[in-house]
């Protein structure tokens, strides 16, 4: 009998969120008074993953399904921006638009045959699949193949200039807080709580009379959308677009970052990305063998603290 | 009376052995209709099967003169089936409330509702509590499922199944595992739905099947070799032959 | 028909699929009976290549290279299942997954360390690198020496799991894990032999790779993906499975690349059959996984019933 996946409610005190929530609002304010602007472009960046993250939350922490292949959507929601880009079509609700869209028609259909599969054999065909978009895009040789597109402008919104990496801040910081509360009201609603109870006991869920497999399907879809709009956003902050996005390492990440949080926590994907990044961040200056300390760490999480930031503070409540 | 649950021939093969062997029984309106039979007899096979779990190999299961012998568990829940598990079947992690208000869900439109809270559609919760009452679960709603006995797992089961408002009720063993106090606190449940639901009741213990059923079919080795009430099944040859063995010559 | 187009694509797929299979072989066992999902698997096959590469420097010879090689990657494999590995096995696969993502780091920056970032060669001794010639077909030598060694370590994999009494064990231990030991069987023991020798096949394919293709930093990262296909399309604790699997896996990655370009031809415009083919023929083993998960999950070969 395994040790099943720690899933814990929320043990974050409230008082987290709106610190940092308010951090992220004046963030950008006091780095412009210190002139650090690399703290701009590192907080931005942590919030795109804590995007993406709360996505992948939705169907890992509170649908029990281990995707291994979620980065699929950055390649998708950046390659959204790119090609129309390519061709000189910087609409951002163009962009948005195919982003959204194709996510969802990728994610219903991979889904649709996913989600078939349970255990290891989920986490295997997803991976299948993202490794599949490495391979389209690769060939996609007028669009840099691998070595990647440059994008020379970000996406053209009326009245939002994301030239302006500030802007650019503040759009991030306003779709993570959408997405937070979307997640949120998401979770504690009807088919919140169909997704939960599926994943606590499929078969008596079945047995009461919802069709969970159409549920499931739903909730992957809705998660794919959210991580290819966390692409978008990558793909504008970063002005450059590449296959090597869907990389079987990024979906990792995104795991990690998931757990590292707290599996089942609403807070832990932004908890979980600002460690993260930051922890990378700061080993990095230390030495350049800082993938060495940074495994080291992994381990020991897997060992010692499965149930993550939001688990220590479960402990240090009781 | 109508029969409700028409169930003829009904198989279930596994590998090299049937576990159900043309199994045909029927379950009037409103009676309290229990299956007994030795163990290994069948019994929570044919009530996986008649729930939509397996599928049969052979025969028919009709439910208000439809044949539903090829739906699955969903589709039989929503025409009114409910079933209830021999082995503790919840969401163990959420509570008891929050397990039972579930149940009402399903039966209570779509689910594919995004934003508002559960927590505020009173007349869910209002039903998932009536049905804890029903079992006596009611002061005891916002436990969490892992933490209550084993009796009150038992209650829990019923009240789920209660809450789906259904037509017919399958209870697998609901008495399973249970001290005699907490035996006699589900045959008063039990007795309460009397006349009202129609039951299925598979069960072990005989002093709660004597004092509940209106009517008891015998199941041995996956057959049913009787059908009557207390005192034909007490009196049948065959039934005291497969229970005590032919010792009874 | 270009026959010889034919049998020389023929003949690297049997390569690739034979490295596959001894990778995957380790994979398979560990997964079958310890439950245990090791993405760490392609860092021993990177460090088994390492291993060769430093002894050849030091010994001269390629085969004493290789065979102190595999006993070196072999007892680093009772020491990583001793320190860690054997923690794991209890935990949900998603943490067994993040663990050895995180092993795959260490291994890789250690590697770094000692060897440094620029890869080594492993350079061929004379009688390997010469060239085989069957009527109008040439073949590389060294093809046919990774081909035969697969093979003949397939035949002593056969012998030691049909014939031996470890390989009973492994046998009980792949089709029921309680049972096993609740007869008695050290269950300890038998996982520590399996994952070092499961380790151990994976540096043999790293070492027999690297002298086509240098022995670098990650090289184990990518393949250990394809490995993973292998191991479900062939059914998860089935080293038959795993054999046959990684075959028709190898030929139809090989024969893929050669002829999809072709056949597609058949069907398209060529503009659309020269992107889309080269796409098409590297996801094909990814599309062939999907339909076993779909209509056979437990693998074309799955193991006994457990």
């Amino acid at each position: 009998m395994k040790t099943p996946r720690r899933y814990l409610p929320d043990s974050l005190p409230g008082w987290i969120l709106w610190g940092l929530l308010l951090l992220l609002a004046v963030g950008p304010v006091i780095i412009f008074f210190t002139g650090q602007l690399f703290y701009l472009d590192l907080v931005s960046r942590i919030m795109i993953l804590a995007t993406a993250a709360v996505g992948l939350n939705l169907i890992v922490g509170y649908g029990g399904m281990v995707s291994f292949g979620h980065a699929a959507y950055f390649v998708i929601g950046a390659y959204s921006v790119g090609i129309p880009a390519y061709y000189g079509f910087y609409n951002g609700f163009l962009h948005l638009g195919l982003a959204v869209g194709f996510s969802a028609l990728f994610a219903v259909l991979t889904g649709a045959v996913s989600l078939r599969t349970r255990g290891i054999y989920f986490i295997m065909i997803t991976l299948a699949f993202a490794q599949m978009m490495y391979f389209t895009f690769v060939s996609l040789e007028e669009y840099g193949g691998d070595d990647g597109l440059v994008i020379l402008q970000r996406s053209r919104f009326p009245g939002i200039d994301l030239e302006n990496d500030v802007i650019l801040y503040y759009a991030i910081f306003a779709v993570l807080v959408l997405a937070l509360i979307f997640a949120y009201r998401l979770v504690w609603s009807r088919f919140g709580r169909v997704i939960v109870g599926a994943m606590h006991n499929d078969r008596r869920m079945q047995s009461l009379g919802f069709d969970t497999f159409r549920y499931r399907l739903t909730c992957y879809v809705i998660s794919g959308v959210i991580c290819g709009i966390a692409g978008f956003f990558l793909a504008n902050f970063s002005n450059f677009i590449s296959p090597e996005m869907t990389d079987w390492s990024h979906s990792a990440e995104l795991l990690l970052i998931l757990i590292l949080g707290g599996l089942g926590s609403m807070l832990g994907p932004v908890i979980g990305s600002f460690f993260f990044v930051l922890v990378e961040e700061w080993l990095s200056t230390f030495t350049v063998y800082w993938q060495l300390y940074f495994g080291a760490m992994l381990v020991a999480v897997v060992l010692f603290g499965r149930g993550g930031i939001n688990g220590l503070f479960e402990r240090w409540r009781k | 009376m109508s029969a409700m649950l028409e169930v003829s021939d009904l198989v279930k093969k596994f590998g090299g052995i049937t576990a159900v062997d043309h199994a045909s029984l029927e379950v009037r309106e409103h009676e309290i209709h229990a299956v007994i039979g030795p163990n290994g007899a069948g019994k929570t096979t044919l009530v996986s099967q008649l729930a939509g779990e397996l599928r049969a190999d052979g025969g028919r299961t009709r439910f208000r003169g439809e044949d539903i012998t090829s739906l699955r568990p969903a589709q039989r829940a929503h025409r009114g089936l409910a079933r209830s598990f021999q082995i503790t079947n919840v969401m163990l992690p959420m509570t008891l409330l929050e397990n039972v208000a579930l149940a009402v869900q399903a039966q209570s439109g779509h689910s594919f509702r995004f934003w508002q809270p559960v927590s505020r559609e009173t007349e869910t919760l209002d039903k998932a509590m009536e049905a804890l009452k029903v079992v006596g679960l009611d002061d005891r709603a916002d436990r969490v499922a892992s933490e209550v006995s084993h009796g009150e797992h038992r209650q829990l089961e019923v009240a789920m199944a209660l809450a789906m408002e259904p037509v017919m009720l399958l209870l697998d063993e609901p008495m399973a595992g249970m001290g005699p106090e907490e035996t006699t606190t589900m045959v008063g449940i039990l007795e309460k739905l009397k006349g009202d639901k129609t039951i299925l009741l598979v069960e072990h213990d005989m002093d709660a099947v004597f004092s509940l059923a209106d009517r008891i079919s015998v199941l041995v080795y996956g057959q049913v070799i009787a059908t009557g009430n207390r005192e034909e099944i007490q009196g049948n040859r065959d039934v005291q032959v497969a229970y005590l063995g032919d010792m009874v010559e | 028909m270009d026959w010889a187009l034919l049998i020389t694509q023929l003949v690297n797929g049997l390569q690739y699929g034979i490295l596959l299979f001894l990778l995957a072989a380790g994979l398979t066992l560990v997964f079958g009976i310890m439950d245990f999902i090791n993405l760490a698997h392609g860092s021993f096959y990177m460090v088994g290549a390492y291993f060769c590469a430093t002894l050849i420097q030091i010994t001269g010879s390629f085969l004493l290279s290789v065979v102190a090689a595999f006993g070196g990657v072999f007892i680093l494999g009772l020491l990583v299942e001793y320190l860690l590995i054997r923690r794991l096995y209890s935990f949900d696969h998603l943490y067994q997954v993040l663990a050895t993502v995180g092993l795959i780091l260490i291994f890789d920056t250690l590697v770094q360390l000692i060897w440094g970032v620029t890869g080594k060669s492993i350079p061929l001794p004379e009688i390997l690198s010469g060239q085989y010639q069957i009527g109008s077909l040439v073949f590389a030598s060294y093809r046919l020496v990774i081909i035969s060694t697969g093979l003949l370590v397939a035949v002593g994999l056969y012998i030691l799991i049909a014939r031996t009494r470890l390989g009973m064990l492994i046998r009980a231990g792949a089709s029921n894990r309680t049972m096993a030991s609740a007869l008695g069987v050290n269950i300890n023991r038998l996982y520590w032999i399996v994952f070092a020798l499961g380790v151990a096949l994976a540096g043999l394919a790293g070492m027999l790779v690297a002298p086509i293709s240098q022995a670098s930093v990650g090289m184990g990262n990518q393949i250990i993906i394809v490995a993973l296909v292998v191991v479900i399309v062939g059914g998860i604790g089935s080293v038959q499975g795993a054999f046959y699997a990684a075959l028709i896996i190898g030929m139809i990655d090989s024969l893929g690349r050669s002829y999809l370009e072709d056949f597609m031809y058949l069907l398209m415009p060529a503009q659309n059959a020269e992107t889309a083919a080269p796409a098409i023929s590297a996801m094909l083993i990814y599309i062939v996984m999907a339909v076993v998960l779909v209509f056979r999950p437990e693998g074309l070969f799955p193991p006994k019933t457990r």
